[in-house]
């Protein structure tokens, strides 16, 4: 093993492969933010619509769910990158007239939000189906609609008790960028295998690549674990030691 | 030492020791299947026409048989008739480790023998050279590589086409977008979808691709090239009693004659599983390179 390798100029690019591990990086970092922001807000939603009174609402919730979460990762990318476009025109001529690194970007963070929100709402149904029916009964007992039972209710303790699971939805998001490569973004993944077949330094590349993901994963953990502690409500779980 | 002059000494010290070869003892490759009675060669699932697999999910292809013509080599010279031979399938990501780790033992793909690799590895006679240039479709009315001035381009990613592309950009001051795909499949249907002008690669790949879509005659290659880059078995590195082996066998299919028949049958006649014809007759590059076997990289 010689770490002279990442010092290397890349043949004919623009600097040394450490340089463009990190700007692979920096993609897999940006898709995974984008990414968890259409997770969160999307699966909060379906989760919430699966467990409201409306009967239409939980189907549509259900069939999303079981939709996104039985279909491959990499065929979703697929699909997205090839078959969108090629069986909707209008989609097509758009997807032509961007740059191509738009249009990776953007498959990506749709894809990845759509498929992580799929397992968020799993998590969120389940973290407001532990609750007590007690506490739904009092926001109505309270006068308040369902929205705003589910808004001052039911969802602030949903989403504490959920905090570990969506902690692991996280650090899985930031995983799963790397099947991005499969439509050619340049994310970590990408650039890794790109040393690897360039240098033949595979063990380098991917040691690296390896210790990168370790480490993003780790500070995601951290991070959670923070909020985790802030915002835990005492004589609930996390909040009573 | 440059590569002819290594080339000579390899066949020089290859005439020294061929008469008391069986005397001599093993080393390397030889003696590893020798001892374990069995020879792994590694190919390609899908590198038409030199490496993949038939309908029965055979390996087969231009690659399978030389490297066929080197097991029957090694029986031979072991005196092994019942050799074992284990077929494993390589990707061009795992073909260089394998090699190292003694894996496999003859890889027979479509590997560049590439100055940068034979630090890694080693190669066998040059057998097909390729021209790297562009598939585009006719209609495009692309007609040279300039054209692709402004243009997207697809290419795979992990191939020796992207710095390429990236090093034409530079000296020809031509700019161009680059999409790519994580196979040629993939990277061809950009241009069948007309989502990229132009599909960079080997220009055989190019053609294998061509002949497999829906209309054939609605592509074009480019007659021009960005490099030629030599196609070779990969064998293990400082083995001198396999290489001299390998050499001498692929030399002689060579010199022989017997090269242009098995060239007919893989690139301009029907091949399997469907029957496509790459009608790829040979250049002046592979006509060279079968008329002085040589192991020269880029």
């Amino acid at each position: 093993m010689n770490l002279g390798i990442f010092l290397e100029q890349v043949p004919d690019g623009d600097g040394p492969w450490w340089l463009m591990l990190v700007q692979g990086l920096e993609w897999t970092l940006a898709v995974a933010a984008l990414a968890w922001i259409v997770a969160f807000v999307l699966g909060s939603a379906i989760g919430v619509a699966r467990t409201t009174d409306s009967r239409w609402l939980v189907r549509l919730g259900n069939a999303y769910v079981e939709l996104f979460r039985n279909v491959p990762l990499i065929v979703q990318f697929f699909v997205w990158f090839f078959v969108v476009p090629g069986l909707l025109p209008p989609v097509k001529r758009w997807v032509v007239s961007v740059d191509p690194i738009t249009y990776q970007l953007i498959t990506s963070v749709v894809c990845l939000g759509l498929f992580t929100a799929a397992r968020l709402a799993e998590q969120v149904r389940a973290g407001i189906q532990s609750l007590s029916a007690g506490q739904r009964s009092a926001g109505r007992a309270l006068g308040l609609t369902q929205l705003q039972t589910y808004r001052y209710v039911l969802l602030p303790m949903a989403y504490r008790i959920i905090i570990p699971p969506l902690t692991s939805e996280l650090m899985n998001l930031i995983k799963n960028t790397a099947v991005a490569y499969s439509i050619g973004l340049t994310e970590l993944f990408f650039r890794t295998r790109e040393m690897g077949e360039m240098t033949f330094r595979y063990f380098e590349a991917f040691g690296a690549a390896t210790a990168i993901y370790v480490a993003i994963a780790f500070a995601a953990n951290r991070a959670m674990a923070l909020v985790e502690r802030k915002v835990r409500v005492p004589g609930y779980i996390g909040g009573a030691k | 030492m440059n590569n002819s002059a290594r080339s000579a000494l390899a066949l020089l010290t290859f005439a020294l020791v061929t008469a008391p070869a069986a005397a001599q003892t093993l080393t390397g490759t030889l003696k590893k299947i020798k001892e374990t009675g069995t020879i792994t060669v590694a190919h390609r699932e899908s590198s038409i026409p030199f490496s993949y697999l038939d309908d029965k999910q055979q390996p087969i292809g231009y690659a399978m048989d030389l490297c066929m013509k080197i097991v029957d080599a090694v029986k031979a010279e072991l005196k092994m008739p019942a050799l074992k031979v284990r077929l494993q399938p390589v990707t061009s990501s795992n073909r260089i480790p394998l090699m190292q780790n003694g894996t496999i033992d003859l890889e027979c793909g479509s590997t560049t023998n590439s100055v940068e690799r034979q630090k890694q590895v080693a190669f066998g006679p040059t057998y097909f050279v390729i021209n790297v240039t562009a598939a585009v479709k006719k209609s495009s009315g692309i007609h040279a590589l300039a054209d692709l001035n402004g243009k997207t381009i697809s290419t795979t990613s992990g191939t020796t086409s992207v710095p390429l592309i990236k090093k034409y950009e530079k000296t020809k001051n031509v700019a161009v977008k680059e999409i790519y795909g994580k196979d040629h499949a993939e990277s061809f249907l950009l241009v069948a979808d007309d989502r990229a002008a132009a599909f960079v690669m080997d220009d055989i790949l190019l053609a294998g691709q061509i002949a497999n879509s829906r209309d054939p005659s609605a592509y074009r290659i480019i007659p021009e090239s960005l490099r030629q880059e030599p196609y070779s078995m990969m064998l293990r590195k400082d083995d001198p009693q396999f290489k001299a082996l390998v050499d001498r066998t692929i030399g002689g299919v060579m010199k022989s004659g017997e090269i242009e028949r098995i060239y007919a049958k893989w690139f301009t006649s029907p091949i399997p599983p469907k029957g496509i014809n790459l009608n790829f007759p040979m250049t002046p590059a592979i006509k060279e390179a079968f008329a002085s076997p040589n192991d020269k990289g880029v």
